[in-house]
């Protein structure tokens, strides 16, 4: 008997659900071989707003969580992605038959799933680093200690779309923050199955919120909406600029990679403790030392 | 509900109208699909401010926090272009407070929820007694609780003559009667009881959604039922009847869906302070968020406005 295709409707992870776009558009995507492959949601500005409110909605508790409980969590996000790899590599490749863009594919997740566990292990350890007892004169502590800076706003790379991804938002997270994610405007459909594995991680939800659409109408909202604290991600010379002039507006922190120079995420240094500390406030305080 | 009751409210429902509830919910679900943008939504959001009774009505309230609420009542934003709220709403011990913090004749006006607020169940004598004190005070408006027990056993008359008794001991004061729907269970004792609060109260009082302290406030479906009865109640006898929802309007796009239901129903006559508010506590500083957003086309972060200072 024949049996009729079961498609499926790719939607956005926003707020620790499923949603398709504000305004309900989408766009077409197509497979390797140039066939139709999904309508891809089309979020604009009032998606990103609505997802900034759920991103500040989870923070306070996601910041509350223990160090260690961070670590599991992004440690089991590492389990989720391994365990449905496959899955991962045929979205990656998108039907290609090449063994090269196969492989290529493969090594991308392998290589995600190791960025996941790399952060992991650094969230009950950054702190021991980059915090500190500051020398003083007198006889009192001098503590400098890290907090999360609240939501952070990821914009990712075409190139290595999941991979750029991940690496731009773990080490967000690893510390208390949320994140509010554009995902590559070529290859969206790699950040709609992390969302789905976001889903099964234990991580809560709002913590990661993962938007798709086109970078022309989304990135001015980055550059101006003033309750994102810091952008990090990948830009052109235009976009560099408009993210820079709405930073300096309403106090935000940039880091931002340029788009017309190939980055090499899968490299040791794509990976580091200064990604942590990019996205991290330092409070010194003192206390006395008692009898 | 024994044979009497059910027989007293159904003489009721039959004297004032029942309510098609389904009607009213697919009547409100098109509220919320209405486009409201750029000068009519910059219109809507100060004209909003202009109706906020800002209130607090908590047992911490102190001198201090409600000097400070008048002065947010009176400049709420940096903005010269964003007028006053209506009035500020508090206990009726901190009205002297209030009156002391805005000074005589201000714009902003000073509303007191007596009568034993917000269960009402004390005698009489005290409930009055409170609402002469809080207008001695220098309230403006009173804000009061109906009895509820007697409404639901079926004693209109005792509800009528209690309203009629606190209308008396308000002298000169606005005076807000306040349904407390989430208690009326149905629609139709919604309608019911606007019906019964009108018909003693004078042209320019208020009837009122709720407390604030129960579990379910004001919605779009119980603003729609009393503002039909408002409505009716005007064609009727020619006495305008003021309307307040007061607890969950915590969002400015609440507030204009809220409006969007005002001038659809009772039209630009009541899209002012004078007949109707909003009773709020968050609903300002959401609706200043949305006034600044307009002006700089940059969203904002609640942090930027007070009482939402927490760290994200």
């Amino acid at each position: 008997m024949s049996r009729l295709p079961i498609t499926k409707t790719p939607k956005v992870y926003v707020g620790g659900a499923f949603i398709r776009s504000e305004s309900a558009r989408v766009f077409p995507i197509r497979d390797a071989v140039g066939h139709f492959f999904a309508n891809i949601p089309q979020c604009t500005r009032k998606d990103l707003r609505n997802a900034v409110e759920a991103a500040a909605k989870a923070g306070p508790g996601w910041a509350k969580r223990t160090a260690y409980n961070r670590g599991q969590i992004l440690y089991r996000l590492g389990e989720m992605l391994e365990a449905r790899a496959a899955e991962m590599i045929e979205a990656l490749a998108m039907g290609a038959s090449s063994p090269r863009i196969r492989a290529a594919a493969a090594r991308e997740v392998t290589a995600t799933v190791d960025r996941l566990i790399y952060y992991a292990g650094w969230a009950d350890k950054y702190e021991q680093v980059l915090g500190n007892v500051n020398p003083v004169a007198a006889p009192y502590f001098n503590f400098t200690v890290t907090e999360p800076m609240g939501v952070i706003g990821v914009i990712a790379p075409d190139a290595a779309p999941l991979l750029g991804l991940v690496s731009l938002l773990a080490p967000a997270i690893v510390s208390g923050n949320t994140v509010v994610a554009l995902a590559s405007e070529s290859q969206p459909y790699a950040a709609i199955l992390l969302g789905e594995m976001l889903a099964t991680s234990d991580l809560p939800g709002g913590v990661v919120n993962l938007l798709t659409g086109f970078r022309k109408e989304i990135v001015p909202t980055f550059a101006t909406h003033t309750h994102l604290r810091a952008v990090s991600g990948v830009a052109t010379a235009d976009e560099r600029k408009a993210l820079k002039l709405g930073a300096a507006e309403s106090v935000k922190r940039t880091h931002l990679l340029k788009a017309e120079e190939k980055t090499d995420w899968f490299a040791d240094r794509a990976q580091s403790l200064e990604a942590i500390h990019d996205t991290l406030e330092f409070k010194t305080t003192w206390h006395p030392i008692g009898a | 509900m024994n044979a009497g009751q059910s027989a007293s409210f159904r003489r009721l429902f039959d004297e004032v109208g029942p309510v098609d509830a389904v009607g009213i919910e697919e009547r409100v679900a098109k509220y919320t699909t209405r486009s409201i943008k750029k000068s009519a939504k910059l219109w809507g959001l100060k004209t909003a401010v202009t109706m906020v009774d800002l209130t607090t009505l908590e047992g911490k309230d102190t001198p201090g926090k409600v000097a400070s609420l008048c002065q947010k009542a009176l400049h709420p934003s940096d903005d010269s272009t964003v007028p006053p709220v209506a009035a500020v709403c508090v206990y009726p011990a901190m009205v002297r407070h209030a009156r002391r913090a805005l000074g005589p004749g201000a714009k902003v006006r000073i509303a007191s929820v007596a009568t034993a607020f917000p269960s009402g169940q004390t005698a009489l004598v005290t409930r009055l007694a409170e609402v002469r004190r809080a207008v001695a005070d220098g309230a403006d408006e009173i804000d009061m609780v109906i009895n509820r027990g007697a409404f639901l056993a079926g004693e209109f008359a005792e509800v009528q003559d209690e309203i009629a008794a606190v209308v008396a001991a308000c002298g000169a004061a606005t005076l807000k009667v306040i349904l407390e729907v989430s208690e009326l269970e149905t629609y139709d004792k919604i309608r019911a009881a606007s019906f019964l609060a009108m018909s003693v109260i004078r042209p320019g009082d208020f009837i009122k959604t709720s407390t604030g302290k129960t579990t379910l406030n004001a919605t779009l479906g119980n603003n729609q039922v009393m503002l039909e009865a408002i409505r009716d109640f005007y064609l009727d006898t020619g006495t305008a009847i003021a309307m307040k929802p007061a607890g969950g309007i915590r969002t400015a796009k609440q507030a204009l869906q809220f409006l969007i239901a005002v001038k659809e129903t009772l039209g630009d006559a009541w899209l002012n302070n004078k007949r109707y508010r909003f009773g709020a506590s968050s609903l300002l500083n959401d609706l200043l968020r949305q006034i600044e957003k307009e002006r700089t086309g940059a969203y904002q972060a609640p942090y930027y406005f007070s009482e939402a200072a927490e760290s994200y």
